[in-house]
């Protein structure tokens, strides 16, 4: 948040003027997903349950977008395949 | 008179009350939403407006709303849409639409709000006093107080080109007293429908912004072709920021009200002082008295009296308490001796409202005046001529005396 | 000032993988609901973008989402205070892909109200560039049950066509888990705590969706994330609604129900299985009917659950489960057999 404005040089009324798609989630995460490409049906489950619209449908497979991705394993569980495993983000363990 | 763009005589005589008034110009101020919800005195405002409604006179969606609250949020919701928007109240419901009052001005939407002046509860009454008004005096609205019938009808009118104006973009709340305005019977001059639409410019046309993420200025409403949130959270590094420019909005209006005024007097021959204040017998005056709304009438009325008996007296009409005239009080009171500042609500553990406002506008002068504050008419209770001239005796054995005991007074109290 | 961009992820048909909707004036026709998920993926867009901050594995914007999904085509949001109005428009940043305001918690449907009365002057006077613009309400709990029930009770009796979405978590979560009219009997909440005195909660869940049927509106729908299509049917059938509709979506809260975040879809799958929320839909014209999930269960009674199976997933109810809280669980299993009994003898496609 290192160029907060003066007072001039915002909207009318308080309007938000920035798409959060700026605001990068993905540093929240313990926990990232990791898809085995040979179990994946392409069933897009998880497509339509991740909650931060993190999962991709490139047209070809799905891709997770880790600048967004929480963590939170839905995908996970949800997977009927279980295709999907979260792993620690982190060496060393969560 | 002749450069009178409508003269008198070309223009329609009303036999209305105050309420009526109101009603009568939101017909011709092409209103998109009203809102509203029914408080005495207000009720004729809404009642008068349906029968428009109803007989399909008017293009205005009508929302009998369940609430006051809910009724200012309305407004709120239709004017980010971009609508032009009305709603009325008094007293309890100005109460109850407290927080939305500071919501509206805050996301800067141009919403009138007609206040019929009716006491506080409690205990509960339904007439005449200037709490309600007081109660919002910090809200960022701008204030315009009337003092007679065809001044309701003028100001209503003129409320929404204040509101819209691009330097200003502030609700506009205008003030009308409680059954001395909104229940009385005048005969008022009112223009033709196409006049008003001229004068407001049609229907409301929102100002632009610019947001990051689209390449050109945006019009600042709810609109599916370019798509802004209204209304987010602030964290403590931009919420002094987004006030600034409220504060700084407020600085464009005394500007805009003269502006209107004197555009309105080239239309109608009429005009309010000079829209900020207006002021009868203060060139050669002794002493003065500071009042808002009808109870000026009598007050002038009084002041011509007992100047022929040698006291020279001047008024001051505040038409536009909020922002408040700071500078013009400085310069009409800097050599005044003694002022009398009438209001007809306290705020409980310190003084009148306008009384507090005189003192901080008078207070750099290096001669002060002495200002005394009388307290009168609440819940309604009448100022009558004989009270009034009291006042003025008063005042005048305070400029002989050169000094005053107590300096906060209660006119017509038993006991 | 230079123009933000989106991040340019391009998908199959050029379609990018987030965007803004935008329709320009004069847009016509309908967005057509889209049931197959291959399709979904390939051409709806949320109306929520990423980079909000709700928590991980919130239901929430799963919520939003599938109801966007269901959008016709120019549609203005409206939110009460909450956690979705908090953690998607952090000033200076917003979530939002379409039109939205926030005004204060009580009055989202008041606001709603004007709105709707706006566009309905624009058009009688000519000035709407569209056919319609639709206006959808997302509120919680907080502001719908409690504070904002007379406003949702006002907006409903007035007849404003406007889609009113409930995500229920079941109690005043933006503001640190307390106790609202949606909680249901013994949670634990932070002004309902398992103490030596009281069990949690003494009240039971206000019937919220009941209540909006007894307001004859057009139509009402109880809805949950897991089952993902009949939201989205359901959130379609609402827009379509000739006056208001009332969708309540149950919304499962890691925080405050005390689950881990990877189970939130599965936590309202067992809401339903055990018939803790049944889903169903209600119109004048067709009454009660049973859908997905709790359709099965009507027609197959061996597939209802013991209310533990939702119980045991969830540290706010997970008390219940000690053996000196057995007639308190009994309590539940009894109040959750009768509703859904209630439910069996009003709903029309119930086997008899």
């Amino acid at each position: 948040m290192s160029d907060l404005r003066k007072w001039r040089e915002l909207p009318l009324g308080g309007v938000a003027y920035r798409l959060s798609t700026d605001y990068k989630t993905g540093d929240w995460r313990a926990l990232k997903p990791v898809i085995d490409y040979a179990k994946c049906t392409k069933c897009m489950l998880c497509w339509i349950f991740c909650p931060d619209t993190a999962i991709i449908w490139n047209g070809e497979k799905i891709v997770i977008n880790y600048d967004y991705c929480k963590g939170c394993g839905i995908c996970e569980t949800e997977c009927p395949v279980k295709a999907i495993q979260m792993i620690p983000e982190f060496k060393g363990g969560v | 008179m002749s450069r009178v763009k409508i003269p008198p005589d070309k223009q329609i005589i009303l036999n209305v009350n105050g309420d009526e008034a109101v009603a009568y110009a939101l017909k011709q101020s092409l209103v998109d939403v009203v809102a509203a919800y029914p408080i005495t005195p207000q009720t004729i405002i809404v009642e008068k407006f349906s029968e428009f409604v109803a007989n399909g006179e008017v293009h205005t969606e009508f929302v009998s709303v369940e609430s006051e609250h809910s009724a200012m949020s309305a407004c709120i919701g239709a004017a980010a849409a971009g609508a032009r928007a009305f709603t009325a109240s008094s007293s309890q419901g100005i109460a109850l639409m407290w927080e939305t009052l500071y919501i509206a001005s805050a996301l800067r939407l141009p919403i009138v709000l007609a206040v019929v002046n009716r006491a506080l509860s409690a205990p509960i009454n339904i007439h005449c006093d200037h709490s309600d008004a007081y109660g919002m005096r910090d809200s960022g609205w701008i204030q315009l107080f009337v003092e007679n019938v065809q001044e309701t009808y003028d100001t209503t009118i003129q409320a929404f080109k204040i509101a819209e104006d691009e330097r200003v973009q502030l609700p506009v709340a205008v003030n009308l007293d409680g059954f001395f305005l909104s229940h009385t019977l005048e005969n008022i001059r009112i223009l033709p429908d196409n006049i008003v639409e001229e004068f407001l410019g049609g229907y409301r046309k929102v100002p632009s912004i610019n947001v990051d993420y689209f390449e050109d200025k945006v019009p600042y409403m709810l609109n599916p072709a370019r798509p802004i949130t209204i209304g987010p959270l602030d964290l403590p590094d931009y919420y002094f920021e987004h006030k600034m420019a409220l504060i700084d909005a407020m600085k464009n209006v005394y500007q805009v009200v003269r502006e209107v005024n004197d555009e309105w007097y080239e239309l109608t021959g009429r005009r309010y002082g000079d829209g900020v204040i207006d002021t009868y017998g203060i060139e050669d005056a002794d002493t003065a008295i500071i009042v808002l709304g009808s109870a000026a009438g009598t007050v002038k009325h009084v002041v011509k009296r007992m100047r022929s008996q040698g006291l020279k007296t001047g008024v001051i009409r505040i038409r536009l308490f909020r922002p408040f005239p700071y500078r013009e009080i400085t310069e009409l009171l800097k050599d005044i001796r003694v002022v009398g500042v009438l209001d007809r609500g306290i705020s409980y553990g310190s003084y009148g409202p306008v009384y507090l406002e005189v003192n901080t506008a008078l207070y750099d002068l290096r001669e002060r005046p002495i200002i005394v504050n009388y307290i009168y008419g609440l819940g309604g209770r009448d100022l009558s001529p004989h009270e009034i001239e009291y006042v003025i005796r008063e005042l005048h054995e305070i400029f002989e005396k050169g000094f005053v005991e107590n300096k906060l007074k209660f006119i017509g109290v038993r006991g | 000032m230079a123009k933000q961009e989106l991040p340019n992820i391009p998908i199959v048909k050029g379609e990018p993988a987030y965007k803004i909707w935008i329709f320009e004036p004069g847009w016509k026709g309908e967005l057509p609901l889209l049931t197959n998920p291959r399709e979904i993926a390939e051409n709806k867009r949320s109306a929520l973008l990423p980079g909000h901050r709700l928590c991980a594995g919130c239901a929430a914007p799963i919520i939003i989402k599938l109801v966007s999904f269901a959008f016709r085509g120019p549609t203005i949001v409206v939110q009460p205070t909450g956690c979705v109005e908090v953690s998607t428009t952090i000033f200076p940043y917003t979530s939002w892909a379409v039109p939205w305001i926030h005004v204060a918690f009580e009055n989202a449907a008041a606001v709603a109200s004007g709105i709707e009365a706006a566009i309905k002057a624009f058009k009688r006077t000519n000035r709407l560039p569209y056919d319609n613009i639709d206006i959808v309400v997302f509120a919680g709990d907080g502001g719908t049950y409690d504070i904002g029930f007379q406003a949702l009770s006002g907006m409903a009796e007035r007849g404003h066509k406007i889609l009113y979405v409930l995500y229920d978590n079941e109690a005043y979560m933006n503001t640190g888990i307390q106790r609202s009219g949606g909680t249901p009997r013994f949670a634990w909440t932070t002004t309902t705590p398992v103490g030596k005195a009281i069990p949690g909660k003494p009240e039971w869940k206000k019937p919220i969706a009941e209540i909006m049927v007894a307001h004859r509106i057009a139509y009402v729908a109880t809805a949950t994330p897991a089952h993902w299509l009949d939201l989205m049917k359901k959130a379609r059938k609402g827009l379509e609604a000739n006056g208001p509709a009332f969708i309540h979506a149950l919304s499962s809260c890691d925080r405050g129900w005390r689950h881990e975040e990877k189970l939130t879809i599965e936590i309202t799958r067992r809401a339903v299985d055990t018939c803790y929320f049944p889903l169903w839909e209600w119109s004048p014209e067709t009454g009660y009917l049973l859908t997905d999930r709790s359709l099965a269960i009507a027609r197959n009674p061996k597939l209802k659950q013991p209310i533990e199976k939702f119980i045991e997933l969830q540290g706010r109810l997970r008390h219940l489960l000690q053996p000196e809280n057995r007639e308190l669980l009994k309590q539940l299993q009894e109040y959750v057999d009768k509703t859904w009994e209630d439910l069996l003898k009003r709903a029309v496609n119930a086997p008899k």
